[in-house]
């Protein structure tokens, strides 16, 4: 049995220890914004945040996760992130984008503005086959720059 | 890509997770930052019965004692206490992605031995040495045995890595090559150089780190004389060989 | 309701997309997001661990009897439950959705385990008991079994090889390689046993001709089979053509337990048994006058296209058929193309799609016959470019390439790179001993394929035998509400692509409404839908049919509105006011006038005819240019490749939406660097798939890709309705090739292979 907040609301739920907290987001809770991708911890598609902290969770066991308070893409209050997303078009089939969203927001909240070659950094763990990258890119400084 | 079953196992202590270990021997895996082992459980490649979670144990603190900095062997990656530790430091940004660095652990990737890893290599140039539940402190040198082996015996826990502080008078050199950000090395050298030593230690083209005599006239040279690298998929044996020559003349030149 | 101030159209405008916030609010609705057959198993398979051997013996009993197990389908099941899928050729070995007898490649369906959970169903899975008679695999497409050897001849090759005064002969390899998408393939399916109706859902991507290759093999009328396609997909690139054979493999499993099922392909998976491009060694013959006219080309092609030829193969060697000699003015051409099975995964289509590997091996060309007459590649392209005045033109293989300005292309790209200063800065670059390249490459880019093109794998005698292929057409339907909200349809299954907005451009300017009033479904349903055979998205038809189609069935509708309007004598009537009319009070129509606000209409691209007797055909209906330059510099230690500068100018035409325009191209560039530079699906000499993860086979993450930039001119197609061309795989087959050209040219060298990683690249250097 775990007990995870995540986005704000508090589940409890029984779990079988192999059960990944990817699948536990998407099928025991309904929250599909969090997309698997590889399932080995490469495309970041799966990306959530941990206790603040942008993780994997495809490499995360749900039992880990018992009392920890997660957010999904579907927690993330819209704002100049996802406006500066749009504005730039750094999003096409929108599959890697969640993954990205919430990385970009970890990185945003340590305070910054991150640099360009900080930001660029930060997408290396990100596989997107759609865009380029370069829009994102431009999409997150310029939220940074709205902070 | 699901694992196959296994018994989670969260002890609170090191005792604990010690007995846990002692008592499923082979059938049980150490879970630290999960990063390199879960996507070896998601491709069944890993298929223990029991899977030891380690990380609410009291193993991440960082302190700094007779001139080494002793890590817990749950210390984050991502964690900016280890700053100060020369060449860790400058190697941790090649060690996976800012997003892996957030959940894997100094001693997990230290006890996982990868030969193609950073902080191995980093450890053992340092001459740094691993802690063990048993009170053992092995020296880097003695710690990797071959690819995913080290000297832990069968229920002994890896506590704490222990790496020499920076010393004056001491100049160190990471470099690394890699053909995307964050990858594993294809190869991989650092040095560590003072006024009567200079040592250089080379990853990723043996079965662990591999300790160099170093020609000083002909660095590169000597040091790719010294290795046999086995091929990979995206390197011939010659052409590591040649990323051995170019590393270790890079490092050697920046510390001298 | 809105109206357009400052702009004249909103087609034309840079507006961002409507599809966006959802995704942006994870609300999107990819295949394994949706829950449309309820208490479905999942599903597990079991694949070949060897790329060939006998399947002595299969038994599941292990398997059926895990706890949670509901039943399992094995390959016998599939042989006795559907017939082999149909194929463009004579004589193929048969295929079916899992392998029965033989397995033939590492990774091929054996049997497909359902469960209810997939947890459960993997760990029955590998309970499956199977005895294996392993037998030699062939790897080597010159050993491989040829399955079609055709060799076409246009205008007088012979004469002009004689009288040519430089003949350039290569032999030019592109390697197999997968586009990849960050979503992988999903199915659900749910056979109705009393109405004989397979219901599917499935993240297909088209054309439809492969659902009609998907019915067959179940043995159902078309009509039996209702394919259905999820409001998002997570790219594709092609690769989601192939998923209709896994919507036969869980339909079969659907219909033998007599229970919704559904799957969820895993990374391992895609890698291993999805699709990918096909790996082609192209010999070419170049006749050459002095002053660098190319005069006439020979290829000889060989084709890789993995254990099994699977519709739509051969359609990657025939897709640039009617482009045969690229940009150039060659009259002379002479092609053999052969197709060989090797013990690999089966190939299909692939963003580019027969057009990098024959880029690689013209423009390669191009460059080496420069280097030999000592002109620049520049100049020597300028030489042999189609002109301006000559379009409308008739290639000699058939292609009607519709119009173009290749030359302003080619300047813009020179001046945008900086062309000039940049060999100047490589004569500086090599005084000091820098490996420092320039390559360029000049690109038709064909779009909007002909249904046709890939019966020239038959004879015309075998052709005359069947029934003829042409055309490719796209349906859409614009309605109005009771209430005077609009909805669109258009089957054309984006997978990123910014359909829906573009649509909504369209309609906007048709009805006089804005974009955000106009509701827009991509998705198909095969029994509800106005589809045709060639619906979908590939071989960038979009903009073409796709919103030409939408842009007829707005212009019904907008006349209908009319005549509504100007029978009650008020133009400035409003669309809330005429849906009244046309819904809630039918009496007031015009005389005659049917009821509701509903226009359907289909598109056709013209000039698409089948093949004619003489091999001839134009096999895609428009055709976009590009022209790029890549500057490089190569590391002497290390062999890194540097991409320093990147320009492609593109022309496709008129550019519906410049924003989601250079989106695409973007992507396209990056695909076409990932080729390029990084990837390679590899097998050992086993067969054994050594690409097998991420780990492995190597995309291009944002520090690996070049700064680029972006030139456009539109020419706009005489041929489509809004004189749009398709764009978004053009850089995939220019890319490369350009890369190619610059590390030869940084390299002094005239045989280089992509992709081009560093430790190839440092083989090459001069010692």
């Amino acid at each position: 049995m775990i007990e995870v907040t995540v986005n704000g609301r508090r589940y409890r739920e029984q779990v079988e220890p192999r059960l990944l907290l990817s699948d536990f987001l998407r099928h025991t809770l309904g929250l599909t914004g969090t997309h698997v991708g590889c399932e080995h911890g490469v495309c970041g598609a799966c990306t959530v945040r941990l206790d603040g902290v942008a993780v994997r969770s495809c490499l995360v066991l749900a039992v880990q996760a018992d009392g920890a308070e997660i957010q999904t893409v579907e927690g993330l209050v819209w704002g100049p992130l996802q406006e500066a997303f749009r504005a730039n078009h750094a999003l096409q089939c929108g599959f890697c984008t969640p993954g990205i969203l919430l990385a970009a927001s970890d990185l945003l909240d340590r305070g910054g503005p991150p640099t360009r070659e900080e930001i660029v950094d930060l997408l290396s763990g990100h596989l997107c086959r759609c865009t380029g990258y370069e829009p994102i890119v431009r999409a997150i400084a310029q939220a940074a720059e709205a902070r | 890509m699901k694992p196959a079953a296994f018994r989670y196992e969260r002890p609170e202590s090191v005792e604990e997770a010690v007995a846990t270990l002692a008592e499923h021997g082979d059938e049980a895996r150490v879970l630290a930052g999960g990063q390199s082992l879960v996507p070896m459980l998601n491709m069944r490649l890993a298929r223990p019965s029991v899977v030891v979670d380690v990380n609410r144990l009291p193993l991440g603190d960082v302190t700094r004692e007779n001139g080494s900095w002793r890590v817990g062997a749950t210390v984050l990656q991502a964690d900016p206490r280890l700053a100060e530790i020369p060449l860790l430091a400058e190697c941790i940004p090649y060690v996976g992605h800012f997003v892996t660095r957030n959940r894997g652990t100094v001693g997990g990737s230290i006890a996982h031995a990868d030969a193609a890893a950073e902080l191995p290599l980093v450890l053992a140039a340092l001459r740094g040495s691993v802690v063990t539940s048993t009170g053992r402190t092995i020296p880097a040198a003695e710690f990797f045995v071959t690819h995913f082996t080290t000297a832990l015996e069968p229920g002994e826990l890896l506590v704490e890595t222990v790496w020499p502080a920076a010393e004056a008078g001491l100049r160190y050199a990471f470099e690394e090559f890699a053909l995307r950000r964050g990858d594993f090395a294809l190869c991989a050298a650092a040095a560590v150089a003072g006024p009567n030593e200079l040592r250089v230690v080379v990853g990723s083209v043996a079965d662990r780190p591999t300790p160099i005599d170093v020609d000083p006239a002909r660095p590169g040279a000597s040091a790719a004389e010294q290795v046999e690298p086995w091929g990979t998929l995206h390197a011939s044996p010659g052409y590591l060989r040649q990323l051995v020559r170019v590393l270790v003349d890079r490092v050697v030149e920046r510390v001298a | 309701m809105s109206v357009a101030t400052e702009r004249e159209t909103w087609v034309g405008s840079a507006i961002p997309r409507i599809e966006d916030e959802a995704l942006l609010r994870g609300e999107g609705r990819f295949m394994d997001d949706i829950d449309p057959a309820r208490n479905a198993g999942h599903a597990a398979v079991l694949r070949s661990p060897l790329a060939h051997a006998r399947i002595v013996r299969l038994d599941a009993s292990a398997a059926l009897d895990h706890p949670g197990v509901v039943g399992v389908l094995t390959g016998a099941d599939v042989a006795a439950m559907s017939r082999p899928f149909p194929v463009g050729v004579e004589d193929a070995p048969p295929y079916y959705a899992a392998a029965h007898d033989v397995a033939r490649y590492a990774g091929e369906p054996l049997a497909v385990v359902v469960a209810r959970d997939r947890y459960t169903a993997e760990d029955a899975v590998e309970l499956i008991k199977v005895e294996y008679e392993p037998l030699e695999p062939v790897l080597d497409p010159e050993a491989g079994e040829i399955v079609s050897d055709r060799s076409f001849s246009y205008g007088e090759p012979d004469a002009a090889f004689a009288a040519a005064d430089l003949v350039v002969t290569g032999r030019f390899a592109f390697p197999r390689w997968t586009a990849c998408p960050v979503e992988c393939y999903g199915v659900a399916a749910d056979w109705n046993e009393a109405t004989g109706v397979l219901t599917a859902w499935a993240n297909f991507q088209g054309p439809f001709t492969l659902h009609s290759v998907a019915a067959a093999a179940l043995g159902l009328r078309g009509s039996k089979l209702r394919l259905i396609t999820p409001p998002n997909s997570g790219g594709s690139f092609g690769t989601k053509a192939t998923v209709y054979v896994y919507v036969v493999l869980i339909g079969l499993a659907s219909r033998k337990l007599g229970m919704p099922v559904r799957w969820t392909e895993d990374r391992l998976e895609h890698l291993a048994g999805s699709s990918a491009a096909t790996a082609r060694v192209t010999g070419v013959e170049a006749a050459f006058a002095a002053d660098g006219e190319l005069l006439a080309l020979r290829y000889d092609a060989l084709e890789d296209v993995g254990a099994y030829i699977r519709a739509p193969e051969p359609a990657s060697l025939y897709r640039m058929h009617g482009a045969l000699t690229g940009a150039y003015r060659a009259r002379h051409v002479a092609v053999r193309n052969r197709v060989a099975l090797t013990n690999r995964c089966p190939t299909g289509l692939n963003r580019g799609f027969g057009g990098p590997q024959l880029y690689m091996a013209l423009e390669r060309t191009m460059a080496i016959a420069a280097g030999r007459l000592g002109l620049d590649p520049a100049e020597l392209a300028r030489r042999n470019l189609i002109a301006a005045d000559d379009f409308p033109y008739r290639t000699p293989s058939g292609g009607l390439y519709d119009s173009g300005d290749y030359e302003g292309c080619l300047d813009d790209v020179l001046e945008l790179s900086g062309y000039e200063a940049r060999r100047e800065k490589q004569r500086d670059a090599r005084r000091n001993g820098r490996l420092y390249g320039i390559g360029l490459a000049c690109c038709v880019e064909p779009s909007i394929s002909n249904m046709g093109y890939v019966t020239l794998a038959l004879t015309a005698e075998e052709r005359a035998a069947g029934l003829p292929k042409s055309g490719n057409a796209e349906g859409a339907t614009v309605a109005v509400s009771p209430l005077g909200g609009v909805t669109v349809l258009v089957g054309t299954t984006p997978q990123g692509q910014g359909h829906a907005t573009v649509a909504a451009q369209v309609v906007a300017d048709a009805l006089g409404v804005g974009p955000e009033e106009v509701e827009v479904l991509t998705a198909v349903d095969t029994s509800t839908s106005a589809w045709t055979v060639s619906s979908g998205s590939y071989s960038s038809r979009f903009s073409g049919v796709g919103a030409g189609a939408v842009h007829l069935a707005a212009q019904k509708l907008r006349a209908k509105i009319a005549a509504i309007r100007e029978y009650h004598g008020d133009e400035s009537l409003s669309l809330r006011r005429v849906a009244g009319i046309a819904h809630w009070h039918t009496e007031a129509l015009p005389p005659g006038m049917e009821p509701g606000l509903h226009e359907t209409a289909f598109c056709a691209a013209p000039n698409l005819g089948a093949p004619d007797e003489e091999d001839r055909v134009a096999a895609s209906a428009v055709h976009g240019f590009i022209a790029d330059v890549a500057v490089v510099e190569v590391d002497r230690a290390t062999g890194r490749v540097a991409v320093l500068d990147y320009t492609t100018v593109h022309d496709a035409g008129r550019l519906l939406n410049p924003l989601i325009a250079d989106g695409q191209v973007r992507g396209d560039v990056a695909h076409g660097a990932g080729a390029a530079l990084f990837e390679r699906v590899v097998y050992d000499e086993d067969g054994n798939l050594l690409t097998g993860t991420f780990m492995d086979y190597l995309c291009p993450t944002a520090p690996d890709l070049p700064p680029l930039r972006i030139g456009h001119r539109e020419t706009p197609s005489p041929f489509t309705p809004l004189g749009a061309k398709g764009l978004g795989e053009g850089g995939t087959m220019s890319v490369p090739v350009a890369i190619a050209n610059a590390v030869a040219d940084a390299l002094g060298v005239e045989e280089v292979e992509v992709p081009l990683t560093p430790a190839r690249v440092w083989e090459l250097l001069p010692e």
